[in-house]
């Protein structure tokens, strides 16, 4: 179980999502979504596949646009912004990709380095470097620094991914599942890497995850999506404890069988 | 039926916004230089070893092939004219866009449409960088600068190709064959040469980028972007060479 965080501030609301709907041609995907994610917390968001969760977070950074509905992201509502504050607003959220989205054409180094050059153009060459170095090694990779991501496993890929999201220091973090995929080995690796981050960089998280495992150990909150709608919410305990049909085998497949 | 027209219209309305985007963007700070040189090299640099050969062979055998009919009307010294012209006017910027079209446009198409399937394009838009402004305006650009180069490349090293072929029967000095080449060239032919090569580059980048960058998901869509890519901009390109052929006539 996870250690009790005590630094999250339940008054301050970072991510305000409020009544978002979403339909991609005939199909409704996010019928109706409200969700709150408060300053410090670890929030985990599970859901069957094809639910929508990776859709959320990517009208959260203002990948997509919501159909309806509000969001709010650090006092700013993200569907009138305009390119320019938008991507302002971006340097503050951390986006961690389903597979990783690392630049196939760069190197380890030059993936790190790229929101830095591209973003703060008046570093100089030695704090690039200094800060490049410093992620990686929060994330136990300086060996990496000069490999091709075709060289790299899905699990180190993960993390140089998730270094990158760092490099910039980000007020929010978006994990879409993070241990999707990995060995329970690297996945604990990982989700105590997202605790880390939580402590060290004081970000608030959203962490989508199938892994019961990885919510136990790095939510603060669970919720779960349901038929397009947050209709669960609360601690691990608190989730499962109900016959719900729809909610029930997540846990038993996890813990039974 | 109507539901295939509506996707049409859409289609077409989609192409014009990233046509607009383009020049929006192209003018808007801040500018990407860095990354157009290094397009410039990949899509310029990098072509010039296939095209100095197709250059050549094309020169080569166009010569070989008019040598004939030039000598039953007693006409074999007129060779350096025709070739020259035949190249200015019509063969150099046509090859050129057409080897283009192969290996630069499958290039991006594939590289553009990869970058899309695995969320690359999304990476680079929410760490703080605008990828239109860095992906299609950069390549654009290289295509758009480069074409014309390979295009000169192209017909000199084609009027090489013809020479070598008529030294391989007559006796003519370098130096008069220039000389003849350069006296039946205008300067319209030469303009309109560059004209034309630059049409042919932007279509090539403009058409290959859009297919790569709107391919659908999914790894089979790389091989799909690729493929589309090159039918797509050789099919313009010849539509465009049509075109210019017939406003190029009416204004001389
Ligand atoms: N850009 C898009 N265009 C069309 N449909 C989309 C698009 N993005 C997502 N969808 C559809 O929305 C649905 C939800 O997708 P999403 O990726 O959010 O699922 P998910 O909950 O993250 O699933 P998983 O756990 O498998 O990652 C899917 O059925 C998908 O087909
Ligand atoms: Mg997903």
């Amino acid at each position: 179980m996870k250690k009790q965080v005590f630094d999250i501030n339940y008054d301050d609301c970072v991510v305000d999502v409020q009544n978002v709907y979403k339909s991609f041609g005939e199909r409704d995907i996010l019928k109706g979504v409200d969700l709150k994610l408060y300053n410090g917390e670890n929030l985990v968001v599970l859901g069957r596949s094809g639910t929508g969760k990776s859709v959320l977070i990517k009208l959260i950074s203002g990948l997509l646009k919501p159909d309806s509905g509000e969001i709010d992201v650090l006092g700013e509502r993200v569907n009138d912004l305009d390119d320019r504050e938008l991507q302002k607003l971006r340097l503050r959220i951390g986006f961690s990709f389903q597979n990783s989205a690392l630049y196939d054409s760069m190197t380890v180094r030059e993936n790190l380095e790229f929101p830095l050059v591209r973003n703060k153009r008046n570093l100089s060459r030695a704090e690039i470097d200094k800060a490049v170095e410093s992620v990686l090694e929060g994330v136990g990779l300086s060996y990496a620094i000069n490999q091709m991501p075709s060289e790299l496993s899905g699990g180190q890929r993960k993390r140089i991914g998730i270094a990158r999201t760092l490099i910039l220091q980000p007020d929010i973090m978006m994990y879409d599942e993070p241990t999707a995929g990995l060995d329970p080995l690297t996945c604990l690796e990982i989700n105590e890497l997202i605790n880390q981050v939580q402590e060290q960089y004081k970000t608030s998280s959203i962490v989508i995850t199938h892994d019961l495992a990885c919510a136990k150990m790095v939510g603060d909150r669970i919720v779960m999506l349901l038929d397009g709608k947050f209709e669960r919410e609360g601690s691990f305990d608190k989730i499962f404890d109900t016959e719900d049909e729809r909610v029930r085998p997540f846990y038993d497949y996890n813990f039974i069988v | 039926m109507r539901n295939k027209f509506e996707n049409l219209l859409i289609e077409f309305a989609r192409i014009h916004r990233f046509n607009v985007r383009f020049f929006k963007e192209l003018f808007t700070p801040p500018y990407e230089v860095k990354e157009i040189i290094r397009q410039c090299y990949e899509i310029g640099w990098k072509s010039f070893p296939l095209i100095s050969l197709t250059g050549f062979i094309v020169g080569f055998v166009f010569t070989k092939q008019s040598r004939p009919s030039l000598e039953e009307f007693g006409a074999a010294s007129m060779l350096p004219a025709l070739i020259s012209i035949a190249i200015v006017r019509a063969l150099a910027p046509l090859v050129t866009a057409l080897i283009a079209s192969g290996k630069v446009g499958s290039q991006i198409g594939a590289e553009l449409s990869s970058m899309n399937v695995t969320e690359q394009i999304d990476a680079m838009e929410v760490s703080g960088t605008n990828p239109y402004k860095y992906l299609i305006v950069s390549r654009v650009i290289a295509t758009t600068f480069m074409i014309p180069v390979l295009t000169f490349y192209v017909a000199g090293i084609g009027l090489f190709g013809g020479y070598l072929s008529i030294i391989s029967k007559d006796q003519l000095s370098m130096l008069s064959f220039f000389t003849q080449v350069f006296e039946s060239i205008k300067f319209i032919d030469l303009f309109a040469m560059v004209f034309r090569s630059i049409v042919f580059g932007f279509t090539i980048g403009m058409v290959s980028c859009y297919v790569g960058y709107f391919s659908s998901k999914g790894t089979e869509g790389v091989g799909k972007a690729a493929n589309s890519a090159v039918v797509a901009s050789m099919f313009i390109v010849f539509i465009e060479e049509l075109l210019i052929v017939q406003i190029m006539a009416l204004l001389s």
